[in-house]
């Protein structure tokens, strides 16, 4: 699947849990989508990705 | 025809100038600005031209000064801004900033939302004075923009956000800034409008931090309603600071995503 502009290889069926403590993301500091939607935390454990899907993750850095 | 000086109808003869109102209604006007623009040399108006006439160092009365306010504005942008809306979490860097600039523009409505004191090291990029010290931000705020524009109406909430709070807050709201300082409180406050909210537009920031280029600070459209701003990497952390320019380079992206986005320009 795509994540942020990059091929990655996971196996198929994986929630959006296991993708984040795959690429050790930390989930309070995240917003996800999936194909272009808004994926809301609560839906993180149920959400299934498969190969075609493109996944992007905004990762916020502190400072303002 | 029908013209608009100082913001208000008059109908003159076709073909007039605008040096011959100015000689007619306002001999010593110094500043004559003609649908926005400063003008040097005479000009013949056009049905619906807004035409402003100002004298240097008068100071006007309540009702003109708006007027005189928004002469220099695009036409048309002025009564567009004055109906929005627009709620601004956090007042530091990035929020004092925005705020500012959309006062400035003559925003009807701005919710100003922080917890904290202005302390010293605010100043190094955060539009408070040494008066402000100790005092709350969101009151520093506030008292700023009533010298800067005293028709933007205010309202301001001393709270801390979180998503138990964020809902209520913001609801009445129709574009909400994000201007937080953690990146905990950002992804909070971005997930929870998205969830709550999924009419409502929201401007975030990430990656202002450091003198890094100008020119890597950039607006995204990402998912739905959400506009990030900023360089997405540049951290405040140990070794690498928050400085004004470059945070109000990215506070600038913001107000003006803000801005175009009341104006229906919802492209980046």
């Amino acid at each position: 699947m795509i994540v942020n502009g990059k091929e990655i290889d996971f196996p198929d069926a994986i929630s959006i849990s296991e993708l984040l403590r795959g690429l050790n993301l930390n989930c309070d500091k995240i917003v996800v989508e999936v194909n272009m939607e808004f994926i809301s935390r609560e839906q993180y454990s149920s959400v299934l990705l498969n190969q075609e899907d493109v996944v992007e993750i905004i990762s916020f850095v502190g400072g303002g | 025809m029908e013209i608009f000086l100082n913001e208000n109808s008059l109908t003159v003869d076709e073909g007039i100038t605008a040096y011959e109102i100015r000689n007619k209604v306002h001999k010593d006007a110094d500043v004559v600005i003609l649908n926005g623009f400063m003008i040097k040399e005479d000009n013949i108006l056009q049905a619906n031209d807004r035409l402003t006439l100002i004298k240097k160092g008068a100071v006007p009365d309540r009702e003109e000064l708006e007027a005189l306010l928004i002469a220099r504005h695009t036409p048309g942008v002025f009564q567009k801004v004055k109906k929005a809306r627009v709620g601004i979490a956090g007042l530091g860097g990035l929020g004092s900033n925005v705020a500012i600039s959309l006062a400035r523009t003559g925003v009807g409505k701005l919710l100003l939302v922080d917890f904290d004191v202005v302390e010293p090291s605010n100043l190094n990029r955060q539009q408070y004075f040494i008066s402000h010290l100790g005092r709350f931000k969101t009151d520093a705020l506030k008292e700023i923009i009533s010298q800067i524009n005293p028709f933007i109406d205010i309202e301001t909430k001393q709270i801390f956000l979180d998503p138990s709070n964020i809902e209520d807050c913001f609801k009445h709201m129709d574009i909400i800034v994000e201007a937080f300082d953690s990146p905990e409180c950002k992804a909070n406050l971005v997930n929870t409008i998205l969830s709550k909210f999924p009419d409502k537009y929201i401007v975030a920031a990430s990656g202002m931090a450091g003198y890094f280029s100008s020119n890597t600070i950039t607006t995204k459209r990402m998912m739905g309603n959400l506009y990030l701003v900023g360089d997405e990497v540049s951290a405040a952390q140990p070794g690498c600071g928050l400085m004004a320019p470059r945070v109000s380079i990215a506070a600038s992206h913001q107000a003006n995503t803000v801005l175009r986005l009341i104006l229906g320009e919802k492209d980046i």
